[in-house]
Order: structure tokens, then sequence, then C-alpha cells
């Protein structure tokens, strides 16, 4: 039969397929400072990711682990290699801006200044085809703004 | 087959009774395989339901005048209709809900609160859908009832023995389980169920929202003494369920909802309730909706029961020569007697990819849980995909759905 799923590659870049199988900083911080859990009760998809900030609360290491979908494992693996070395303020900012980009596929007020990282994101962009696949990409993100706040637990339903 | 003889069963003109199946999706045919969802709907349902608006609408069972008396005559035939399809012993026994949902939490309150006492047992399996779980959850908290759960083995059935072991210390007041699984397609040998329940001087529900669907019910061969099932997974709309239930458990048991239908009598002082089964229907009721289902039970009776069960059992069997050939593939349970339910898992990619996946070629699968987290969890599979099939699903789709799942697992490799 012909190849049914050759206009997917748009979803499923070769770097999503790549960090959905071998995510990057898949394990847990023995020393991290801060924690939460996240989850999306109608899809299955757990994570626990794990920061260490210093005093200044800049994220010096952050790392993850869990089980979903290759949409939120990658965007898992890709947000914690994205806000290293960030101040909080700046990884909220670019949560923000990456749901911006999850949800319509671009992001106009993405300004040079971060560009590098959202680069770096833009192949999740695909997902803005697919409402119900939204969630899945944004659920990293939502679980790193519990985490900031000092909550345990965060949910992207 | 109950006489032997099945009717002749005509695919192409089933599929043509209903619209929704010729919308192209991205192009590609729509290839529907989450019945067990929720079905779609022939045009016998649509027609009767649009008819009855344009032309026999009025509340029931409150106005003197034509067309509220025909549209009560149209409510009341439902009825009729619905016990015929039961097969039970009276129509009064038949009370119309707005889900299944609804219908089991009616007997928890009903039954569990106002009949059962405490330190008395319910009994469901460990493959209950939700809505056969959290009700009887809610009881236990507010009641004292204990609540206990059934085993299934590896394969996905009912443990006999585990359910005789719950059943042995005379303790339970009511037996709550599946007639078929709504995620391994597992049919439960619901008359051993009810006699085991019984010989224990237990009660029996038997979710039939599934079930009801496929095969044909009979509820006083089966025994059964709560017997709920949902409009929209047999054709027809959404927002209507059935309570069956005998008689005299419905006289024993208080209302669920009060309101207005279900009182003969009300004062300040007091209200009497109206006898059964407008005690357990208050407010106005899903008019349109019950309609609806009579079009849909004709619909399936016109058809016949046997020859759909036919033609699903060969479905299953085509199914089942296919689907564990692909590689990577895992099938949960594989009980005996099943329906056209499958979920299942692939080593290489996720459920909701591999949806994703289906979905871009048309085929439409359900991926998560299922409304049954614990089973999921029986099996230690965070969640899956499921094909189900309807009275319209061919054997082309269930072959179709087999290569896209081969060529899913090689995409995500």
């Amino acid at each position: 039969m012909t190849d049914l799923f050759g206009d997917l590659r748009d979803l499923y870049q070769e770097v999503i397929l790549d960090h959905g199988r071998k995510p990057r900083n898949f394990r847990r911080l023995d020393d991290a400072t801060l924690t939460s859990r996240g989850d999306n009760p109608m899809c299955g998809d757990r994570m626990e990711l794990f920061l260490k900030t210093a005093p200044d609360g800049v994220i010096e290491d952050a790392a993850f682990q869990g089980r979903g979908c290759a949409i939120s494992m990658a965007s898992a693996s890709l947000m914690t290699e994205t806000v290293k070395g960030k101040s909080p303020a700046q990884a909220r900012e670019m949560g923000e801006k990456f749901r911006i980009l999850a949800m319509t596929g671009t992001c106009p007020e993405c300004g040079a200044d971060i560009a590098e990282e959202m680069e770096r994101l833009t192949p999740l962009s695909g997902v803005h085809e697919f409402p119900s696949r939204v969630k899945c990409a944004t659920l990293a993100w939502h679980t790193l703004n519990a985490a900031l706040d000092g909550a345990k637990e965060a949910s992207s339903e | 087959m109950m006489d032997g003889h099945v009717p002749a069963f005509d695919l192409a003109r089933v599929r043509a009774d209903f619209p929704i199946l010729s919308e192209r999706i991205r192009g590609k045919p729509f290839t529907f395989l989450d019945s067990g969802a929720s079905a779609q709907k022939p045009r016998q349902v649509i027609d009767a339901m649009v008819r009855m608006m344009e032309t026999r609408y009025a509340n029931v069972h409150r106005g003197a005048y034509f067309m509220s008396e025909q549209a009560t005559a149209m409510y009341e035939a439902a009825r009729a209709a619905v016990a015929r399809f039961l097969n039970a012993g009276s129509d009064s026994e038949i009370v119309f809900t707005k889900s299944s949902t609804e219908a089991i939490n009616l007997v928890a309150h009903g039954y569990g609160r106002g009949v059962m006492k405490p330190g008395q047992a319910v009994v469901i399996s460990e493959m209950e859908h939700h809505a056969n779980i959290v009700p009887w959850q809610m009881l236990r908290h507010a009641q004292g009832i204990e609540l206990r759960v059934a085993r299934i083995t590896d394969a996905g059935e009912l443990d006999m023995d585990d359910l005789a072991a719950k059943l042995a210390d005379g303790r339970v007041g009511l037996v709550a389980i599946t007639h078929m699984s709504n995620v391994l397609g597992t049919v439960t040998p619901v008359e051993r169920i009810v006699r085991m329940g019984h010989e224990q001087g237990a009660k029996v529900l038997l979710d039939g929202s599934q079930a009801a669907v496929h095969r044909r019910v009979d509820v006083q061969a089966l025994d059964a003494d709560f017997y709920v099932f949902t409009g929209h997974k047999l054709y027809g709309p959404t927002g209507i369920g059935v309570l069956y239930a005998k008689a005299d458990l419905l006289n024993a048991m208080p209302p669920f909802l009060g309101g207005g239908d279900m009182i003969a009598e009300v004062t300040f002082a007091r209200s009497i309730w109206a006898p059964i089964p407008a005690k357990f229907e208050a407010g106005t009721p899903p008019i349109i909706e019950a309609i609806g289902l009579h079009a849909a039970i004709d619909y399936v009776t016109a058809i016949g029961m046997a020859a759909i069960e036919a033609h699903e059992r060969a479905l299953v069997d085509r199914a089942m020569a296919t689907l564990p050939h692909v590689e990577g593939l895992t099938l949960l349970g594989g009980a005996q007697d099943r329906g056209g339910v499958f979920a299942f898992a692939l080593d290489t990619a996720h459920a909701h990819d591999i949806a994703t996946l289906l979905d871009r070629v048309g085929i439409a699968v359900r991926s998560g849980r299922h409304c049954a987290e614990p089973l999921h969890a029986r099996f230690r599979v965070d969640s899956t995909c499921r094909a189900s099939f309807g009275l319209y699903t061919s054997p082309e789709e269930v072959d179709l759905l087999a290569e896209a799942l081969r060529q899913a697992r090689g995409f995500f490799a």
C-alpha cells in the first residue's frame, strides 16, 4: 500500500521523533530545588520536572522523567534544553511565547532577543493544526510554571 | 441465533442510511471506528426527531389539548418500544433517564441509599466503566456500604471464582457488572452472574451500554433486576438513557429527583409520589430524544439483532485474523466471548500519536483510557487506542486499520 502518512512529516519532524525517542535531560535531579508533576489526565501523559536554581533564581539545570506521547516527550526535552541559564521571568516569557506558537503556528511578537530559543522550539509549531494535541505540547511548560510557582501539580486539562 | 435463521444483511444499504458516512476527511473516506464512544445516526432517526418537532411537538403528560396528547402518546409508545426491545414484563418497568450514567446513579440513590443497609456490600468488577465505579464509591462514602471489586483474568474475562468469593458471606446487596466491556470487548456470562448473585441474596445490575447495541437482550430470561443502556450508542440521539428495573424494586425505591411529573399530590406539608415509572421522571423528560430512540430501536429491529450480531461476528473474526499479526501490537485482553471493541498498544508509538496518524487517513479511533482508568492500571498500560465497530463497519475498514497500524509502527520506529 502507498505511504499513508507522508504528509504528517510537518507535525512529526525528525527533530520531534528524535527527541521523542531519546529525550534529553531525561533523569532525576537529586539536588533539585524545585520540582513539580504534570498530568494530562485525558491522554495519560505524565511527567515530573526537576529544576536546580541558583540563589538569584536562575535555572542552572533542568531535567524530567515521565511517559507520554512523542509530542509531549519531545516538548519536555526541548523545554529543558531551552530554559537552562534563564531567569524565572525569562523562562515564563518563553513559555508564554511557546503557547502562542503552539496554538497559532507563528509568533509575531517573538523578538530578536529570544530568536535562538524560539527557533529550537519551532519544530513543535505544527501542532497548531491539531487542536487536540496542543495540550500535549504545552504540558511541559505548564509544569515548568507550576514548579516556578512552588506548586506540586500541574494539569494541562 | 435464537431461531437458527439469520436474515440477510445488506451492508451497502445500511451504510447509505447514515448520511455522515459519506463525509470525507481531508479528501479521504470517513472510517469511523469509534462507535463504542458514540454511534452515528441513520436518516430514520434524524427524520423521526425532525418530524416530531415539525408536526407533533408539545410537552407531555401536561396538556389537555391535541398536540400534547399526541406527544404524550408518542413518548409512551417509545417506552413500550424499549420494553419490547428488552422483553420487559411491563412498560412501567422502563424509566427514561438522560444516560446510562444517570440510570446507574438512580439505582445507587434509590436502591443503594434507599433500600440497602449499612454493612452491606456492592460488588463491581475490574473492567467497569467509570460510570459503574464512581456512583458506588459515592454510595460507600455516604452510607457505609462496602465496595468489592471482582478480579478479571489476564485474558480479560471475569474471574468467576473471585466473584463467588466476593459473594460468599451473603452480605452483598447488589452486584453491578458490565454486560460487555467498553475496552476489552469481553462479553460477560450474565446468566451465571445473575444466578450467582441471586443465590447469595443479592440483586444484580447489568450495564448494557455496549452489549445492548450488539446482541439481543431479554431481561426476563436473564432475570436481571436492573439493566441500563443508552440511546446514543444504539444509533439514537444523545440525552436519553434507559433504566429497566423490576416493578417491585422500583416501587420500593425512593425517587431520585424531585419535581414536576413525579408526584400524585403536592401540598407544602408533603408530597405523594406518582406511580412508577413517573415517580422517577421528574421534570420535562427528553421527549424528542425518546422519539429518536424509538426510531433507532425500530431501525435495528427491522434489520434484526441476529443479523447485526452475525455481521459484527464476521468483523471480529476479521480483526482477530489481522490485528494480532501487526508487528509490535499488543491487544488488551482476549476473551473467548467478545464483541467488536479492541484496545491495543503499539511498541513504538504512544496511543495519541497513533490516533493522530490514523486521523490523517480519515480513521477515527479513541485514544486514552476510555473512562476505564483502573482497567488500564490492571494491565499496566498508560493508555491505549481503541477501535470499536458498529453495524455499518465494513471488512475493508478493518483491513485499512490493520494496514495503517503497520505503517504507523514504521513511522515511529
